[in-house]
């Protein structure tokens, strides 16, 4: 009899649980667009890298600074959110739908490329930024041109991401792949010169050059398409449209330019034309 | 559940087993020297063997596997395979690996076994003593055969660990269950939880058998006192 009674006890503690777990996932605010949870609030808390030099990075000292910060900031700033009402989430790459869908963060600013089984958990607005995959070589190194002077040539990536499955689809036959867990790694590496090459996104790569314009040089050819986007709770269409306005003035008044210099020029980046919003 | 089968499951847990299966055998052998090492008479060896001990499994795995790639391989340049076999990166890492994975399951195999020799009774040695064996002898035909046979059921365990601990290798990337894992979660956004399950079912296979066949050998061989 004892033993039934508490079966009965567990099963009545893991639903309340789980009805919790669900509950709380959602959140009080889940059926209101961002735009309307901004103007209530008056806070918005966004998920950002804290690990990408130029992009989106956590300073020693608490702050944060990149690109993609300045493009959360500006449409934060436009959604009538204080930049001390902004509260930055650390996003990792595997996360990132998961902090959108549960609500943890109202929107994801983080080298987020737009794909289609991406928009199958969340919406995007944007693109604000369109880039590729590069190569970043030492700064001494003069034999690697671009993605067809790879003949041989040990390149890194981080584990499973996409430019690491491209080397691996597309490149196989002439260069051997060296995965890790952080671009770090490959960094020490590529230093150490076991490693010819290090390949991502090029304005991620642009952020570690800038870091380090006399240890690395960028190539600067782009051998694919990836575009930043924002990501946000799927079906939030008005909360799209003010992102994407926001975006759009962010490049007319010139502050998407001047961020881009500032982040990414010591590199000798040469900043694209700025994108069109397609994700309409 | 389709998208499963455009990726190479059973080639990625193949590598798993293998890492674990070399890294076992490497973490026996060494696990049982370095036991050998703690109990011996030389107090030089078993210095050497409690620092050992204490040093390695103290430390992160994470930090050892890394070690291996970046300090051994990166920095101090010690390579494994044909460098120019176009496959160098692949074995190389495969090897570090198991290196890293032998230096730190070996403390674990070490510690059970030195647990299995207090298990025999000092009578046993003090007849082979009295025999004329020496310590080595006396280890190795007396001592340690008895000490294994009790010691089945914690290496299950630690075997256990190790396949879990081989998930580390993708920090260097060996391309083992968990790196396959990654690239599915970044190709596959929309099927995140049925990712982690079919890879935790994948794991539960490995390791379920050998627990349940390795506790069914502990209970047939252990030496009954």
């Amino acid at each position: 009899m004892r033993f039934t009674r508490m079966l009965r006890v567990g099963a009545a503690v893991t639903a309340l649980a789980l009805a919790a777990a669900c509950g709380g996932g959602g959140g009080g605010n889940s059926g209101k667009s961002l735009v309307q949870r901004a103007k209530d609030t008056k806070k918005v808390s966004i998920g950002i890298k804290f690990d990408q030099p130029g992009l989106g990075q956590k300073t020693p000292d608490g702050k944060y600074e990149g690109f993609d910060i300045d493009v959360a900031r500006y449409v934060a700033k436009e959604l009538g959110v204080d930049e001390g009402n902004i509260e930055f989430k650390k996003a990792e790459s595997a996360q990132r739908e998961n902090m959108i869908e549960k609500g943890e963060v109202d929107y994801v600013v983080g080298t987020y490329s737009i794909n289609d089984k991406r928009k199958e958990k969340v919406s995007f607005a944007g693109p604000y930024f369109i880039t590729g995959q590069d190569l970043l070589v030492r700064a001494d190194n003069t034999d690697i041109t671009g993605p067809e002077t790879l003949d041989g040539k040990k390149l890194c990536s981080v584990k499973g991401s996409t430019p690491a499955q491209k080397i691996k689809s597309d490149f196989s036959k002439q260069a051997e792949l060296q995965e890790y867990g952080g671009y770090s790694e490959c960094l020490a590496g590529l230093s150490s010169g076991k490693l010819d090459a290090l390949t991502t996104d090029s304005v991620i790569l642009a952020g570690y050059a800038a870091q380090n314009p006399n240890k690395f040089r960028l190539v600067g050819k782009v051998f694919t398409e990836e575009k930043y986007g924002i990501g946000l709770k799927k079906g939030d269409n008005e909360g799209r449209d003010a992102i994407n306005k926001a975006i759009e003035k962010m490049i007319a008044d010139g502050a998407w330019k001047a961020s881009l210099e500032k982040h990414l020029g010591p590199a000798g980046y040469k900043i694209p034309d700025p994108p069109a919003i397609t994700e309409k | 559940m389709d998208f499963l089968s455009r990726y190479d499951l059973l080639g990625a847990f193949w590598v798993t087993v293998r890492l674990t299966v070399f890294s076992a055998i490497g973490s026996l052998v060494w696990g049982t020297v370095l036991a050998g090492m703690r109990v011996s008479p030389v107090p030089v060896m078993r210095a050497f063997g409690t620092a050992y001990v204490n040093l390695v499994r103290n430390t992160p795995l994470t930090l050892i596997i890394l070690g291996t790639s970046l300090g051994l391989y990166s920095t101090l340049g010690l390579a494994l395979a044909d460098e120019t076999s176009g496959t160098f990166l692949k074995d190389n890492n495969f090897r570090l690996a198991v290196l890293g994975f032998v230096a730190y399951t070996s403390t674990f195999v070490c510690e059970s076994l030195r647990s299995g020799i207090n298990t025999v009774p000092v009578g046993q040695a003090e007849a082979a003593r009295a025999l004329g064996l020496r310590f080595s002898q006396t280890l190795w035909i007396v001592v340690l055969p008895q000490a294994f046979r009790a010691v089945i059921a914690p290496l299950a365990s630690v075997l256990i660990a190790l396949t879990k601990n081989t998930t580390v290798a993708s920090a260097i990337g060996v391309a083992e269950a968990s790196l396959l894992m990654s690239e599915m979660i970044e190709n596959e956004a929309d099927k995140l939880f049925l990712i982690f399950l079919a890879i935790a079912a994948g794991f539960v296979v490995l390791t379920l058998p050998t627990g349940l066949f390795l506790g069914w050998v502990a209970k047939k061989v252990a030496v009954k006192r």
